[in-house]
C-alpha cells in the first residue's frame, strides 16, 4: 500500500513543475498573447461593454415617451414602428443579396475549377471589386445606371424604352452595390472550399454510374455545404451592416432605411447616444440569430475532411 | 456467392492514343482483353499507364483510336454509362457516407430496389470482411480497410471490367502483400475481368495473367509473366523485370546465339536476344541472382568470369544483396547466400544463357514485332 503510493508520487515528480505546467499549455510563451489581448480589450471588449452600458442609460425624453425605466431604449426599439421596421428593411436587403451571392458563386467557382486559357484574367476581374470600395462603386452605379446614366440613355436612344428605368436611389441600387462588393468574397470563399474537395471523388462517382446531377447532389453538394453555410454567414453579415451605399445609391428615408442608418441618425442628428447604442446592439442580436440558425443547420451536415486520403 | 461478372467476349483497344498539350502520353496502344483476364499495365511513372486506364474508364477522352467491346464502340460512351468499376489509388471514398452507403452508391445510382441493394451491399461487405464496420465513416478506417471498401464498391456493381489504378501503393509493405492476395482471391472467385495499373513489377508478375510493359507512352512488350520474366524483348523491359545490371559492351565474335563481348574491363560469353553483328555496341543485362560469387560456380560458368571489389553488403533475410565494383569502375548488384566482407575481392561468374544482349538504342517496336507480341499474347 505505502510502497505503491511512494512509487506513484515518485513517478509524478520526475518532471519539473514548469515542464508539467507546459504540458498543460501554461508556459512563458503565453506572454506572446499579451499584445493581442491588449488590443482586443482596448478596442473591442471595453467599447462594446461601454456601449452596452449606454443602452441602459436612456435619455429622460425616451423614458418619458416609452416608460420602462432602464429598459426604455429597448422598449422604444420594439414599440417604435419607425425603428423596428428597419429590421425588416435591412433583412429584405441582406438576405436576398447574401443568397444571390452564394448561389451565383457556386456555378462560377465550378466552371473556374478547370484549367483554361485566360482563367487568371477572369479571376482577377471577378475579384477586382474588392479593391474599389463602396463609395467608388456607388459613384459608378450612379453614373452608369442613373436616370441620365449611360444605360438609360442607350436604352432610350435605341428605342427599347420611353421612360428611364429607376435603377438607383432605391432598393435596387443598394442591392446592386451590395452584390458588386459582396460577390468577390463569396466567390473566393466558395472556390477555396471547392478546391478542398478531391476531384477523384467525382471521378469515382462517375465510374459508379452517377450523372452530373447525381454527382452534384450526392457528392459535391454535401461536401460543400459547410462552406456554403460559412460563406452565406459572411456575406449576410457584410450586407446586413450596409451603411454608405444605403445612403449614396439608396433611398435613405424610405426603402433602404437600414439599421445602420437609423443608428447613425440617432447618434448624429438626435445626439441620442443611448438609442444609437441600442440600435447597434440589436443589429448585432439580429445577425447573431441568423448566424445561429445557419450554424445549427450546418451542424446537422457532414463536417469532416473532404479530401479522402492522400 | 451470387456476385459475379457480367460477361463480354473480348474488349479491344485499337491504336488508342492520347495527347496532352502537344505531348504524346500514349501512342498506338493495341490490346485485346478476353473475359476473365487479369491484365497488368506496367511501367515507370509517366509511361502512360494511368492515361491508358483513364481512357478506358472514360475519364479522359481519346485523342485517336477506338475501344470496342464485342465489336461495339464504347469510347464515345460517357464514363457513367460504361458499366466499369474503378478502384483509385487514393481510394476516393465518399467521406460523408458510411461504409455501406459507399458500397451501395453505384447500386443506388442504378435505381435498384431497396432490398436488392441491401442484399448486395451485405454481400459486398462479407466479400471484403468488413461487416462490423458497415456503419462507420471512411475516415474511421485504416488504409487497408479503406481500400477494401473501395474494391467492394467497385465489384458489387458486377461490372464488365474492373479498373485498378495502383490500388496498393498507399499501403505499407505487409498490408500490400495481404491485399495482393485479397485481390487475387477476388479475381479468381468472381471471375472479374481486371485491368491493373502498377509500377511494381513484382505485384504485376504475381497478379496478372498478362502484362503490358509501357515506356514513354509506347508498348514495349505484351506477354505472360513467364515470358516477360525470362525473355524480355529489349533492355528497358529487362531493366524493369529485375535485370538490374546493365553494362555497355561490344560484340567481339558471334557463334550462333552466343556472342563474345568485351567492354568495361569484362570479357564474357552471352546470349544475343536481338540480332547483332561483330563490332556492334550492345547492352549486357544480368540479374543480380544470376551472378555467382566465387566457388559456387559450376563448369558452365567457369570460364565466364570476372573480378570485382565488394562495396556494400545488405542483409535481406535469406540472402545478401551485395554491391560490387568491377576493375573498370562499373557498379553491379549481386545476390549471394554468403556475405563477403566489404573491400574483399571476389570472382563473379555467369551462365552465358542468363547473360542477355540487347541493342543499346530502344527503337519503337516494329509493326511485325507488335503483331508477333499480339499473337504470342
Amino acid at each position: 500500500m505505502t510502497a505503491t503510493t511512494v512509487t506513484s508520487s515518485r513517478a509524478k515528480s520526475s518532471a519539473s513543475l514548469s515542464h508539467r505546467l507546459a504540458e498543460r499549455g501554461i508556459s512563458a510563451r503565453l506572454l506572446l498573447l499579451v499584445p493581442a489581448l491588449v488590443f482586443a480589450i482596448g478596442l473591442f471588449v471595453y467599447p462594446f461593454l461601454y456601449g452596452l452600458g449606454l443602452t441602459f442609460q436612456p435619455l429622460p425624453a425616451t423614458q418619458a415617451q416609452w416608460g420602462g425605466g432602464l429598459f426604455a431604449n429597448y422598449l422604444a426599439f420594439f414599440r417604435d414602428a419607425f425603428t423596428f421596421d428597419s429590421v425588416w428593411i435591412t433583412m429584405r436587403l441582406a438576405l436576398p443579396v447574401a443568397l444571390f451571392n452564394v448561389l451565383i458563386s457556386i456555378p462560377i467557382a465550378f466552371k473556374l475549377r478547370n484549367k483554361f486559357r485566360g482563367k487568371r484574367t477572369l479571376q482577377a476581374l471577378l475579384v477586382l471589386p474588392i479593391t474599389l470600395g463602396t463609395v467608388l462603386t456607388a459613384q459608378g452605379l450612379l453614373i452608369f445606371a442613373g436616370r441620365q446614366g449611360w444605360l438609360n440613355r442607350f436604352l432610350i436612344d435605341s428605342g427599347i424604352i420611353d421612360q428611364p428605368l429607376q435603377l438607383v436611389n432605391n432598393y435596387l441600387g443598394v442591392m446592386f452595390s451590395l452584390i458588386i462588393s459582396g460577390f468577390p468574397f463569396a466567390y473566393l470563399l466558395i472556390s477555396s472550399y471547392l478546391s478542398g474537395i478531391d476531384p477523384s471523388l467525382e471521378a469515382a462517382a462517375r465510374t459508379l454510374g452517377a450523372n452530373w446531377k447525381q454527382r452534384f447532389l450526392r457528392v459535391t453538394l454535401p461536401l460543400l455545404a459547410p462552406g456554403i453555410a460559412t460563406t452565406f454567414i459572411l456575406t449576410f453579415v457584410l450586407a446586413f451592416s450596409v451603411f454608405p451605399s444605403a445612403r449614396l445609391v439608396g433611398d435613405a428615408s424610405g426603402e433602404t432605411r437600414v439599421l445602420a442608418l437609423m443608428a447613425y441618425r440617432s447618434f448624429a442628428e438626435q445626439l441620442d447616444y443611448a438609442m444609437a447604442s441600442t440600435i447597434a446592439i440589436m443589429m448585432g442580436m439580429v445577425e447573431l440569430i441568423v448566424v445561429a440558425i445557419v450554424l445549427l443547420g450546418r451542424s446537422l451536415l457532414y463536417k469532416g475532411s473532404t479530401g479522402g486520403k492522400g | 456467392m451470387s456476385l459475379s461478372a457480367s460477361a463480354f467476349e473480348s474488349l479491344e483497344m485499337k491504336e488508342v492514343g492520347r495527347r496532352f498539350g502537344g505531348r504524346d502520353a500514349l501512342v498506338d496502344l493495341n490490346l485485346t482483353i478476353r473475359a476473365g483476364e487479369f491484365i497488368a499495365l506496367l511501367g515507370p511513372s509517366g509511361c502512360g499507364k494511368s492515361t491508358a486506364l483513364n481512357c478506358l474508364a472514360g475519364l479522359i477522352p481519346l485523342t485517336y483510336g477506338e475501344i470496342l467491346i464485342d465489336g461495339q464502340r464504347i469510347d464515345l460512351l460517357p464514363s457513367e454509362k460504361r458499366d466499369f468499376g474503378m478502384v483509385f489509388q487514393n481510394y476516393a471514398l465518399f467521406p460523408h457516407l458510411t461504409v455501406e452507403k459507399n458500397i451501395g452508391f453505384g447500386l443506388q445510382m442504378r435505381n435498384l430496389p431497396k432490398d436488392e441493394i441491401f442484399r448486395r451491399v451485405a454481400e459486398g461487405l462479407a466479400l471484403v470482411k468488413l461487416e462490423e464496420h458497415a456503419k462507420k465513416l471512411p475516415g474511421q478506417l485504416s488504409g487497408g480497410q479503406q481500400q477494401r471498401v473501395a474494391i467492394a464498391r467497385a465489384v458489387v456493381l458486377e461490372p464488365r471490367l474492373v479498373l485498378m489504378d495502383e490500388p496498393l501503393s498507399n499501403l505499407d509493405a505487409k498490408l500490400r502483400l495481404e491485399m495482393r492476395a485479397e485481390i487475387r482471391r477476388l479475381h479468381q472467385s468472381l471471375g472479374l475481368t481486371t485491368v491493373y495499373v502498377t509500377h511494381d513489377q513484382e505485384e504485376a508478375l504475381s497478379l496478372a495473367d498478362r502484362l503490358v510493359v509501357l515506356r514513354e507512352g509506347r508498348v514495349q512488350q505484351i506477354g505472360t509473366p513467364e515470358e516477360l520474366h525470362n525473355s524480355p524483348v529489349n533492355w528497358h523491359v529487362a531493366d524493369f523485370m529485375g535485370y538490374r545490371n546493365l553494362i555497355d559492351v561490344q560484340v567481339e565474335s558471334i557463334s550462333g546465339k552466343l556472342a563474345r563481348v568485351t567492354g568495361g574491363g569484362l570479357s564474357l560469353n552471352a546470349t544475343l536476344v536481338q540480332p547483332a553483328t561483330t563490332g556492334d555496341a550492345v547492352r549486357l543485362a544480368i540479374r543480380p541472382s544470376d551472378l555467382l560469387v566465387g566457388s559456387s560456380a559450376t563448369s558452365t560458368e567457369a570460364n565466364n568470369k570476372f573480378d570485382a571489389l565488394v562495396n556494400v553488403v545488405e542483409y535481406h533475410g535469406r540472402e545478401f544483396s551485395i554491391g560490387v565494383t568491377t576493375t573498370m569502375g562499373h557498379n553491379l548488384f549481386v545476390q549471394a547466400e554468403v556475405a563477403p566482407a566489404p573491400g574483399e575481392k571476389v570472382t563473379l561468374s555467369v551462365d552465358p544463357a542468363r547473360a542477355l544482349l540487347y541493342h543499346s538504342e530502344l527503337e519503337a517496336m516494329s509493326s511485325e514485332q507488335r503483331e508477333l507480341a499480339e499473337v504470342r499474347g
